[in-house]
């Protein structure tokens, strides 16, 4: 049995250490928020936090979560109401929506880590974050959004 | 890590991106050294490099011997098991062609990256099972960006000069640089994971190499 600790909660599950971090989240856990892209860390489409990185939980062996703090896109908030979640809503990011949770944990790092990021930082930081539907300009914008409400709202 | 099939999900196949990006390999060497301090001979001889605890050339011996370990070791620090990530950018390197890596990644301050891009956040501990997957080390990073020990572009000369710089190599001592040959990141080279090729000589071999360059004066070849 592993024991992990997702979104707060303690979990304890009995699956193989060699199992990737996100067959334990969706097939395991149910927490079906992070999505499954290429399974090779090229897309970022399962991006969760672990330790508040965001690492590729498609590669990511469930034993290196063990004794450590993993966050979901079901956990980032607990209203859902992340400054990034809310630009999404805001300015209606998504369009199929499949890359939208690793899009958010990812930009989520960058606002706690760059207060009042520029393009180039928005760039740098969700390089890694592929969008099919071509939806980047508005998913900087949102990032922009985000970074400008989360500063009036003394976090930044 | 097993094969694991998809997860349960009806988009599982969604995103086949992985097979058309090439994920090979950066492994970072951070092959750094002593001082320098050229102890330059005549212009047209190798030019024997000393300061820190580097031994100067005593005899032409020394150097002739010297500058010819250094050829091999230069043949395995410009190998792309250890070039790529010793970019002249900011970016890594990838794949034998040592292409800029997919993505593009920063160095970021430390090496390790940047914001949702670091390194470990898709470099494991240990190599990922497959083709153009992750390699991996716990240490996975580029060298800081106060101490780039840039390899791309640099001629046996240069290299050899500033392997031995310490403004340039962290300010090691020549026990460091000796030992330096067996860094966590160094023996990765040796182990690439699946598809990448190895460097151009074991790692006994080139061990030896680096000892008799160092060893014998630290000799940096002709220009």
């Amino acid at each position: 049995m592993l024991n992990l600790t997702i979104n707060k909660k303690a979990y304890q599950v009995d699956v193989d250490p060699e199992t990737p971090l996100l067959w334990v989240l969706r097939d395991t856990l149910g927490l079906v928020g992070t999505k499954y892209g290429c399974g090779v860390a090229q897309c970022g489409a399962c991006t969760v936090h672990l330790n508040g990185e965001a690492v590729r939980s498609c590669v990511t062996k469930v034993s290196r979560a063990v004794g450590q703090k993993v966050v979901t896109i079901e956990g980032l908030a607990e209203k859902a109401d992340h400054p990034v979640q809310k630009a999404w809503l805001e300015l209606d990011v998504a369009q199929c929506g499949y890359c939208q949770s690793g899009q958010i944990m990812s930009a989520a790092v960058l606002l706690r880590e760059n207060k009042n990021p520029t393009d180039a930082d928005i760039d740098a930081a969700m390089a890694g974050n592929i969008c099919r539907c071509g939806t980047y300009l508005r998913i900087r914008e949102a990032i922009r959004l985000a970074a400008t409400s989360q500063r009036k709202a003394g976090n930044g | 890590m097993k094969s694991h099939p998809a997860p349960n999900t009806r988009t599982s196949s969604l995103l086949k991106i992985g097979t058309g990006l090439s994920f090979l390999i950066f492994i970072t060497t951070a092959v750094t050294t002593v001082s320098s301090g050229e102890n330059a001979t005549a212009a047209d001889r190798e030019t024997p490099l000393r300061a820190g605890g580097a031994r100067p050339a005593r005899t032409a011996q020394d150097s002739t011997e010297s500058a010819q370990a250094f050829s091999k070791v230069y043949k395995v620090l410009m190998s792309p098991r250890c070039l790529n990530c010793h970019p002249s950018g900011n970016v890594p390197l990838q794949g034998d062609d040592s292409h800029l890596h997919t993505m593009l990644p920063q160095r970021g301050v430390d090496g390790k990256g940047v914001y949702a891009m670091k390194c470990g956040n898709c470099h494991q501990a240990t190599n990922t099972p497959g083709r153009h997957t992750p390699p991996g080390n716990p240490e996975w990073h580029l060298p800081p960006a106060n101490m780039k020990m840039v390899f791309q572009g640099r001629t046996p000369n240069q290299l050899a000069k500033q392997l031995v710089d310490p403004k340039q190599n962290g300010r090691k001592s020549m026990k460091e640089l000796l030992a330096h040959a067996d860094d966590t990141l160094v023996l990765a080279g040796w182990h690439p994971g699946e598809g990448r090729t190895l460097p151009p000589m074991s790692h006994a071999e080139f061990k030896k190499a680096w000892t008799t360059w160092l060893e014998k004066g630290a000799v940096a070849p002709k220009p």
